[in-house]
C-alpha cells in the first residue's frame, strides 16, 4: 500500500493507506481524530470541513493521498488540550448553536474559513449565504447564525488567532 | 430562580466535547477485531428473488461470511414487529406482514436487504457485495397510497394492500351536523412524504462475547430499552438479560431513530457468527432507501360552519401510506396521533374520521417529528384558513370565535385538554407579528412586484406520551412510563439514571437544573446518566416531546424520595425528630433551633451510616421511580408566517417568523427556544422545499441530498420567539413538551401565507417556486375575469 505524509494539527503523520481512501477515512480510521464526521459522502452537508493549508475543504471528497506534504487542521486542532477553547467554538457553546453535535465541527471549521474570507464583522445576510455547504437538521440555522457572527467579532478582538493557524 | 436552576438559560454541559470533536457516536466507537458489514441491497421496488449466487463474493480478499435471508430464517431469527395494534371498523385486526431482516422470496421496496457481507475492511466488504449475483423476476410495483388498493398485491396477508380500515368519531351525527350547516368548507390535500435526514447516519456495532453467551449493541437509537426487549422477546436473538444496548451520542433523531431495523439486527446475528464485532454504518444513499419516512397521506376533508363562522362539524376521509412493511409504530401514527387531534384549538361539537393505512412498494413510513399531529394540524388549520377567506371573516377572528375557552375540555376524537389560553398566544403573537402594520408592507412589496401574504396556524399537540392505560387501551405494545434513578455518592454528588435519551435535546443540562434547584447544590455536582440498558433499569426513551413532561416527572417522584431518606439520616445526625427536619437550599436544619447539617454531610452519614443501626435504617442513599402520567399534556401555540412571493418566478421567500408557544413550565428557555427554531425549519422545509418522490416503478427520484432538498442557513429567517404559560396540571412540574411544536405549527401557516399572497388555494407542499409559478398562472384567468 501506498504511504502518505501529512502535518495535522501541528504533528507530522505518516500512514499505509489503499490509493481509495479518503481524507477522512485517514484523519478518523488511521488517526483516530473523530471529531470530523461524515454526514452525506456527497459533499452536500459540510460534516467533515477541515482546514487544507488553511482552506476549507470537504474532507469526504479529497483523496488522502492527495494531501502529501499538506497542512490539515481539525476541529481537535482548535484549542489546546486543557487551555481555553477557540473563540468560535466559545461562540458556538454560548449561543447555544448547536444540539445534536454531529455536524458542529463542520460548521465551526466553515464558519473560521468565512471569517477568513469575509473578516470578523460579518452581517447576517453573508453568514446564511457563506453557510451553503453545510447542513445543520437540528437548529434551524438561528443560533449558528448568531454564533458565528458572535465568534467573528471575538476573534477579531483576540486578535492573536486566526482561522486558520 | 438561580442561576442554574429551574428557568434558567444554562449553557449546556453537553457542549464542550461537542465543539472539541470529542463526542462519542456510534461510529467513533472501535471495538478490538471490529468487521464491517456492507449490506446488498435490492435495486427494484417489487421482485422475486429467484436466486442468490455468493461463491464469487465468498473467495473475495478479506471476507469474512455473506450471509443471506435463507440462513436468517435456518438460524430462527424472527420478524422486526409493528407494536400497536390497529382494528379496522369491522373489528378486524390490522394485517402485519413478515418482515424479515434480510428479505426472503421477495424483496418489496428499492433498498429492501437481500444479503450482507463481513469484510475484514469496509473496502473489502464493498468490493465483495459488488460480486454477490441476485437474479430477480420482476413484479408490478404501486408507490402512490391513492392506488394502492387497486394495485398489485404487495403482502399475502393484505387483500388490496389494505392494512386497516380505521375510524374515529360519529359518522352520523357529523352527517346530521353538516345538513344543517350554512357554509361548507372542502378541501383535498397531499401531506408530502418526508425524509428525516438526521445528519448522524443510523449505525450499529454488534459485539458477542462466547465467554459469557453476552451481546453488546451500540447503536444510534432514541430507546435502547425498547429496542433490547424488540430484539430479545420477538426477533429472539438473545434472552433480554444476555444483550446490553448502548446509545452513546446519538446525531439527531426526530422519530427516525426509534424503530428497530433490519441492520442492527443482522450486525448481532453475524457477530455470533463470525465471533468478532461487526460494525455497520449507513451510507446517505442507503439512509434514504432504509430510514422509516413520515408523512405521506391523500386526505379529503370537510368543514361545515353557522353563519357566523362557528363550527359545527369536520370530517376527514385519510389514506396513509405505511410502505413495504408495517415499521415499530407506523399503525398509530396515522391513528391515535392523527385523528384524536383533529379538534385543533376549537370547541368542534362533531368530528369523524376514516383512516385508511396501506401497504406500497416504498420505504416503510413512520413517526418523523410531530408524527400524526403535523398531519392534522395542516388539516385543521387550512380548513379553518380558507373558511374565513370564504366567509370574509379574518382570520384571527374565524379563530377567536371558536377557540376553546374553558378547561378541561373534552373533545369529539378521545382528548381531553388539561389547560390551555388560546386568546393569549393568539394576542401576542398578533403584536409580535405587526399584523396592524401588514397592509403597508403588503403595498410596499407590491411597488416592488412582490406578492405578500400572512399565514397563521393556531395548533394543538398531544404531548407527555403516555399514561400507559390509556394507550394500553388504544393498541400500545407498551406502557410509556417513564423511570429515573437518583444516585447520590458519599461525597454529595449526584448521578441521575434515566430512561429517557438525549439526541440533540439538553437532557444533561435540564435534567441537571432540575436536581441542582432542588437540592440545592452545585449544577456541576450532577451528572445524568442514559443511554445504556446495563446502567439503567428501563427506560422507553425519548420521543413524542415526552422527556421533560413524563422523564423529569419521575426524577422529581425519586427526588421526593430521596429528600425523605435524607431527612431520616439528618434526623439521627442532630438527634432530633425526623418531623422537625427541614431542608431548604441544600441544608437540613432543626426547627426551632440553631441546629443544621450541609446536605454533603448528610450524604456521608447515609453511607458510614455510624449515627443509626441497621435496625432503624438502610444505609445508603439511592431511590428508584417510575412515573406514569396522568393525562397526555396539550402544547398549543400561534405561528404567523409572512412571506413574499415573486410573482415572476414563483420564488417564496419567507420574510417574517412569529412563535407564540405555551409549553407550561420552562426549565431552560435558552434549549426551548433551540427546539422551536428547529421544528420550524423542519416545518418549512416540509412546506416549500422538501419532499420524497417516486416514479411508477418505485425507484427513489430523490435520493441523495443533491435530489432531496434540505433547508439551508440561506432558506430561513431568523425567528421571533415568544411564550405563554399556562401549565399543565398532569404532571408535578407544569410541563407540556415543546421538541415537536414548530415541525407541527409551521407547514399550515407557510402554505397559508403563500396562498393568500398568491390568490389560489390550488397549491400542494413542498411550494416549490415551481409550483407556485404554475399555481400562480391556473389563477390568473380567474382573476382576470
Amino acid at each position: 500500500m501506498p504511504t502518505v505524509s501529512m502535518t495535522v494539527n501541528g504533528k507530522t503523520v505518516t500512514g499505509e493507506v489503499e490509493a481509495r481512501t479518503l481524507l477522512v477515512q485517514f484523519l478518523r480510521e488511521n488517526l483516530r481524530l473523530t471529531g470530523t464526521h461524515v454526514g452525506c459522502d456527497t459533499s452536500q452537508c459540510g460534516a467533515c470541513v477541515i482546514h487544507l493549508d488553511g482552506i476549507a475543504a470537504k474532507s469526504c471528497t479529497l483523496l488522502a493521498l492527495q494531501c502529501e506534504g499538506a497542512h490539515v487542521t481539525t476541529i481537535e486542532g482548535l484549542a489546546e488540550p486543557g487551555g481555553p477553547l477557540h473563540p468560535m467554538q466559545e461562540a458556538f457553546r454560548e449561543n447555544h448553536g448547536l444540539q445534536c453535535g454531529y455536524c458542529t465541527p463542520g460548521m465551526i471549521m466553515a464558519a473560521l474559513d468565512i471569517v477568513r474570507r469575509k473578516g470578523n464583522d460579518l452581517d447576517e445576510h453573508t453568514i446564511r449565504e457563506q453557510l451553503d455547504g453545510n447542513i445543520c437538521r437540528c437548529t434551524g440555522y438561528h443560533n449558528i447564525v448568531k454564533a458565528i457572527a458572535a465568534g467573528a467579532k471575538a476573534m477579531g478582538k483576540g486578535g492573536a488567532r486566526q482561522a486558520a493557524e | 430562580m438561580s442561576a442554574t436552576g429551574i428557568g434558567a438559560a444554562v449553557r449546556r454541559k453537553e457542549d464542550f466535547r461537542f465543539v472539541t470533536g470529542n463526542g462519542q457516536y456510534t461510529d467513533d466507537v472501535v471495538r478490538p477485531g471490529e468487521t464491517r458489514a456492507v449490506f446488498v441491497r435490492s435495486p427494484h421496488a417489487h421482485a422475486k428473488i429467484k436466486s442468490i449466487d455468493v461463491s464469487a463474493a465468498k473467495t473475495m480478499p478479506g471476507v469474512l461470511a455473506v450471509l443471506t435471508g435463507s440462513e436468517l430464517a435456518n438460524d430462527k431469527i424472527g420478524n422486526l414487529i409493528c407494536g400497536w395494534m390497529i382494528h379496522s371498523k369491522d373489528g378486524s385486526p390490522m394485517k402485519m406482514a413478515p418482515h424479515p431482516a434480510l428479505a426472503a422470496g421477495t424483496v418489496n421496496h428499492v433498498g429492501d436487504a437481500v444479503a450482507v457481507v463481513i469484510g475484514e475492511t469496509l473496502a473489502a466488504a464493498r468490493d465483495a457485495a459488488e460480486k454477490v449475483e441476485v437474479d430477480y423476476e420482476l413484479l408490478p410495483a404501486v408507490t402512490d397510497p391513492a392506488k394502492a388498493k387497486s394495485g398489485p398485491q404487495i403482502h399475502e396477508v393484505a387483500p388490496k394492500n389494505t392494512i386497516y380500515e380505521w375510524s374515529l368519531g360519529d359518522a352520523k351525527a357529523v352527517d346530521a351536523a353538516f345538513a344543517a350547516a350554512k357554509h361548507v368548507t372542502k378541501l383535498d390535500i397531499v401531506n408530502n412524504r418526508l425524509v428525516p435526514n438526521a445528519i448522524e447516519p443510523r449505525a450499529a456495532l454488534a459485539e458477542y462475547d462466547a465467554g459469557t453467551d453476552q451481546l453488546t449493541l451500540w447503536n444510534t437509537t432514541q430507546n435502547p430499552h425498547v429496542s433490547r426487549l424488540v430484539i430479545a422477546a420477538f426477533v429472539g436473538m438473545a434472552p433480554e438479560h444476555k444483550l446490553r444496548v448502548i446509545a452513546p451520542d446519538v446525531g439527531g433523531g426526530f422519530g427516525s431513530k426509534i424503530f428497530i431495523y433490519p441492520e442492527e439486527v443482522v450486525c448481532l446475528w453475524a457477530s455470533r457468527k463470525v465471533r468478532r464485532p461487526v460494525k455497520w454504518v449507513a451510507e446517505r444513499a442507503e439512509s434514504f432507501v432504509t430510514d422509516a419516512h413520515g408523512r405521506d397521506h391523500v386526505t379529503h376533508a370537510e368543514l361545515a360552519l353557522d353563519e357566523h363562522g362557528r363550527i359545527l362539524a369536520l370530517r376527514a376521509k385519510t389514506i396513509a401510506n405505511l410502505g413495504a412493511y408495517m415499521s415499530t409504530f407506523s399503525s398509530s401514527v396515522p391513528t391515535y396521533l392523527y385523528g384524536t387531534l383533529l379538534s385543533g384549538q376549537y370547541d368542534i361539537p362533531q368530528i369523524y374520521c376514516e383512516v385508511d393505512a396501506v401497504y406500497t412498494n416504498t420505504v416503510p413510513v413512520d413517526a418523523y417529528r410531530g408524527a400524526g399531529r403535523p398531519e392534522a394540524t395542516f388539516v385543521v388549520e387550512r380548513l379553518v384558513e380558507v373558511a374565513s377567506r370564504q366567509m370574509g371573516l379574518e382570520p384571527a377572528e374565524i379563530r377567536k370565535r371558536n377557540f376553546i375557552k374553558t378547561f378541561p375540555h373534552q373533545t369529539p376524537v378521545i382528548m381531553a385538554y388539561d389547560a390551555g389560553d388560546y386568546h393569549a398566544s393568539l394576542k401576542k403573537a398578533l403584536e409580535i407579528a405587526d399584523v396592524k402594520g401588514f397592509g403597508k408592507r403588503k403595498r410596499e412589496a407590491a411597488r416592488h412586484g412582490k406578492l405578500r401574504g400572512l399565514g397563521f396556524s393556531t395548533y394543538i399537540e398531544a404531548c407527555g406520551i403516555a399514561p400507559s392505560q390509556a394507550v394500553g387501551s388504544l393498541g400500545a405494545g407498551v406502557g410509556l412510563w417513564e423511570s429515573a434513578e437518583v444516585r447520590v455518592n458519599p461525597t454529595g454528588s449526584v448521578e441521575v439514571l434515566t430512561g429517557c435519551h438525549a439526541h440533540g435535546q439538553g437532557h444533561e443540562t435540564t435534567f441537571a437544573q432540575l436536581v441542582s434547584e432542588r437540592l440545592g447544590i452545585p449544577f456541576e455536582n450532577v451528572s445524568i446518566v442514559h443511554g445504556d440498558t446495563d446502567k439503567v433499569q428501563f427506560g422507553m426513551g425519548t420521543y413524542g416531546s415526552r422527556s421533560g413532561a413524563v422523564g423529569m416527572s419521575a426524577i422529581v417522584k425519586a427526588l421526593d424520595k430521596i429528600e425523605a431518606k435524607a431527612k431520616k439520616v439528618a434526623a439521627f445526625m442532630m438527634e432530633a425528630a425526623e418531623g422537625d427536619i427541614e431542608f431548604k437550599d441544600g441544608k437540613f436544619t432543626v426547627a426551632g433551633t440553631d441546629k443544621s447539617a450541609a446536605w454533603g454531610d448528610v450524604a456521608l452519614n447515609a453511607y458510614i451510616a455510624h449515627k443509626f443501626t441497621g435496625a432503624e435504617l438502610e444505609p445508603g442513599l439511592k431511590e428508584t421511580s417510575f412515573y406514569d402520567p396522568t393525562n397526555f399534556t396539550f402544547p398549543a401555540g400561534c405561528h404567523i408566517c409572512e412571506v413574499e412571493v415573486d410573482a415572476d418566478t414563483g420564488k417564496t421567500e419567507v420574510v417574517n417568523w412569529t412563535a407564540v408557544d405555551d409549553f407550561g413550565t420552562v426549565i431552560n428557555p435558552m434549549i426551548v427556544e433551540g427546539q422551536v427554531h428547529g421544528g420550524i425549519a423542519q416545518g418549512v422545509g416540509q412546506a416549500l422545499l422538501e419532499g420524497a418522490v417516486y416514479d411508477k416503478d418505485g425507484q427513489l427520484l430523490t435520493g441523495s441530498l443533491m435530489d432531496y432538498t434540505m433547508p439551508r442557513a440561506h432558506d430561513l429567517p431568523s425567528f421571533h420567539v415568544g411564550m405563554t404559560e399556562t401549565k399543565s396540571p398532569s404532571n408535578p412540574l407544569g410541563i407540556k413538551g415543546c421538541g415537536e411544536a414548530g415541525a407541527i405549527a409551521a407547514p399550515a401557516a407557510v402554505i397559508n401565507a403563500i396562498t393568500d399572497a398568491i390568490g389560489t388555494e390550488n397549491l400542494a407542499m413542498p411550494a416549490t417556486a415551481n409550483a407556485v409559478w404554475a399555481a400562480l398562472q391556473s389563477a390568473k384567468p380567474r382573476q382576470a375575469a
